[in-house]
């Protein structure tokens, strides 16, 4: 098994991307199915963005084992009302900052949904979220 | 060792190379290694991008073509060559006067490559229509783009244009036109004029389709020279001179950057050179942009007026061609008709493309536990490294190093910071550390006479 985690800043969208980045490396590395690594490369980075679109800051907790990856993002933020509703393909509350920067279009976590085996969200308002996404690697 | 399975044609000529490293340090796979005072090209990663040629001070890369006299071996030698060819040439010279030296030195029938494209670009548009493709669509043009998504960004092959280049297919033509014209098959042979490396690893091993129909490649730099002193010498027959077929503007411009990119459907972006390909392509692969519909990447600044073996300098050819295209339009109404309308149907089945085959080489293993073990203890020996990628050691960076001795390919000695520390401590010598730094960089350059 292998761990690996990384910060994030909200605000800070210069740097969105960067664990996404790094954790597509390592699978390569690994050896890990491309079209597997693609999933979760890019449900990695919605959610990244997300912290930086919707949170003040976050730790990214990456586990990778033979059998599957877990991948934990949990953020110090305003948290989610409607955890249902966010997941809704357009709701978005980004800001108008946010939305010049290109974000905004509400279909994050409905593109992480569609791409991870398992999605927990677990969401405390005025305190944070917690995203927890689940790609198994043994199965098809 | 067992024998590579993917032909490259950048060679190292050992007797020239003085194991600088530039090349080492310009690779964008990281493929070279500077081993016994030479740089050593890793088959399974080089892409044939031409970059470490065009950095080597010493002239010791070169391009492994076929031999012109190959083309004697075919009763019917046909010259396929791409606009940038006659881009070479100063303005005095006509093209229809390459065409008759052409000749003059053994092709018994002269084309464009160009001749093909409009054909490619109308199946192009309907591919695009076509629903369950994914996007963006990435174009199949250059060959250093295709093996550089093979290995380095697998997860996009499905992404590749599923469409033969202009050259296959222009060969394709002329070929079934001189057999329906009552030729044999094993009687013609069709030599593609090349401005780079990758196109000859394109032919010598193709990707999506089983056998290429070019019968060899000719070094576009070699015959340009040729070709061009016997302009001087005037070695042009007049009553061998056929009246050039003329190509449409967009066809002569195909290869340069945007010349695709400006004829295909929606969203489109054209990208040239390896460091700007490589960047964008880690961006699409993580979803970063979206909404592109089509990708025109190109190894090469410029296009293919950048080609490694091109004589003149790209902007030049680029402007040369431009002018050429400005003398057609000047005498629209005069063109000679190349027929290949007549095979639109032939060339359309046929130039479709197999299965782009990911061939991930950037794995520490093929197990993954095995990987997750070497990463682990690659990550530790790189902490213990400087960090500043000196290059020293024969490696191109502390992390690469790192996954070398992983992989059981290098040694922690042959890190010099690390030597340091080993000599401090009694635990290796003077001589040894010597030893090692000689096996890197042999001992010419380290006794101080490199030539
Ligand atoms: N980490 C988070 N903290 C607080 N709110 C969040 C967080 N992640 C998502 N949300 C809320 O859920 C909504 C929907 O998120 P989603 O990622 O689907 O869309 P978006 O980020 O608004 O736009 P897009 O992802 O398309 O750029 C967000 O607008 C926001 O209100
Ligand atoms: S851009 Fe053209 S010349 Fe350069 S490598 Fe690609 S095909 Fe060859
Ligand atoms: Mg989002």
């Amino acid at each position: 098994m292998m761990k690996l985690d990384y910060k994030i800043e909200g605000g800070d969208f210069t740097n969105a991307g960067h664990a996404s980045s790094e954790v597509k490396k390592v699978l390569k590395k690994l050896n890990v199915d491309p079209k597997i690594t693609r999933r979760v490369v890019v449900s990695l980075y919605e959610a990244e963005v997300n912290v930086v679109a919707h949170a003040y800051r976050g730790e990214i907790f990456v586990e990778i084992s033979t059998n599957k990856i877990i991948i934990k993002l949990v953020d110090e933020g305003p948290g989610i009302h409607n955890v249902d509703q966010a997941m809704e393909e357009g709701y978005s509350t980004a800001s108008e900052e946010v939305r010049q920067m290109g974000f905004g279009a509400g279909m994050g976590l409905a593109n992480i949904n569609k791409n991870t085996d398992e999605l927990n969200i677990y969401s405390e308002v005025n305190k944070g979220t917690t995203v927890e996404m689940i790609t198994y690697l043994d199965k098809n | 060792m067992t024998k590579s399975f993917f032909y490259h044609a950048l060679k190292i000529n050992e007797e020239t190379c003085i194991g600088c490293s530039h090349c080492m340090n310009a690779c964008p796979t990281e493929a070279i290694r500077v081993w016994n005072g030479k740089a050593i090209i890793d088959d399974d990663q080089c892409v044939d991008c031409g970059e470490c040629e065009r950095v080597c001070p010493v002239n010791a890369i070169y391009v492994e073509d076929d031999s012109f006299d190959d083309i004697f071996n075919f009763k019917y030698r046909i010259a396929l060559f791409p606009s940038v060819f006659i881009g070479q040439f100063p303005e005095d010279v006509k093209a229809s006067q390459v065409y008759s030296v052409m000749r003059h030195i053994g092709f018994t029938h002269v084309y464009e490559v160009e001749r093909a494209v409009e054909i490619l670009n109308s199946s192009i548009i309907k591919y695009q229509a076509n629903s369950d493709i994914e996007l963006p669509i990435i174009s199949s043009f250059c060959p250093a783009i295709i093996r550089l998504i093979q290995v380095k960004y697998p997860s996009l092959v499905d992404n590749v244009l599923k469409l033969s280049t202009p050259s296959d297919i222009a060969a394709m033509f002329y070929k079934q036109k001189l057999i329906d014209e009552g030729i044999s098959e094993d009687e013609i042979g069709i030599f593609y004029i090349t401005p780079c490396a990758a196109k000859i690893a394109a032919v010598r091993s193709p990707v999506g389709e089983e056998k290429s129909i070019v019968d060899g490649v000719i070094n576009l730099n070699n015959l340009h020279n040729r070709v061009y002193s016997e302009i001087k010498k005037g070695n042009v027959d007049n009553s061998i001179i056929p009246e050039p077929t003329e190509l449409y503007d967009f066809e002569l411009m195909w290869s340069f950057t945007r010349g695709e990119a400006s004829r295909v459907k929606g969203r489109t972006l054209a990208i040239d050179g390896m460091k700007n390909v490589m960047e964008f392509l880690e961006m699409v692969e993580n979803e970063e942009v979206s909404g592109i519909d089509y990708l025109e990447c190109r190894a090469c600044k410029e296009g293919c007026a950048g080609g490694i073996l091109n004589n003149e300098n790209r902007f030049l050819i680029v402007e040369r061609l431009q002018k050429r295209v400005e003398r057609n339009n000047q005498k629209k109404g005069k063109v000679v008709l190349s027929g290949i309308e007549k095979y639109s149907e032939y060339l359309v089945n046929n130039m479709q493309l197999g299965e782009v085959v990911p061939r991930s080489m950037m794995m520490l293993d093929s197990d993954m536990e095995t990987a997750m073990q070497k990463m682990k203890e690659a990550q530790k020996i790189e902490v213990r490294l400087p960090g500043i990628d000196c290059g020293a050691c024969g490696a191109p960076s502390c992390r690469a190093l790192s996954e070398d001795i992983v992989k059981g390919n290098a040694t922690q000695s042959h890190c010099v910071f690390v030597q340091k520390v080993l000599m401090s401590r009694g635990e290796i010598n003077m001589e040894t550390a010597f030893a090692i730094i000689d096996k890197i960089w042999g001992d010419k350059i380290v006794k101080g006479s490199k030539k």
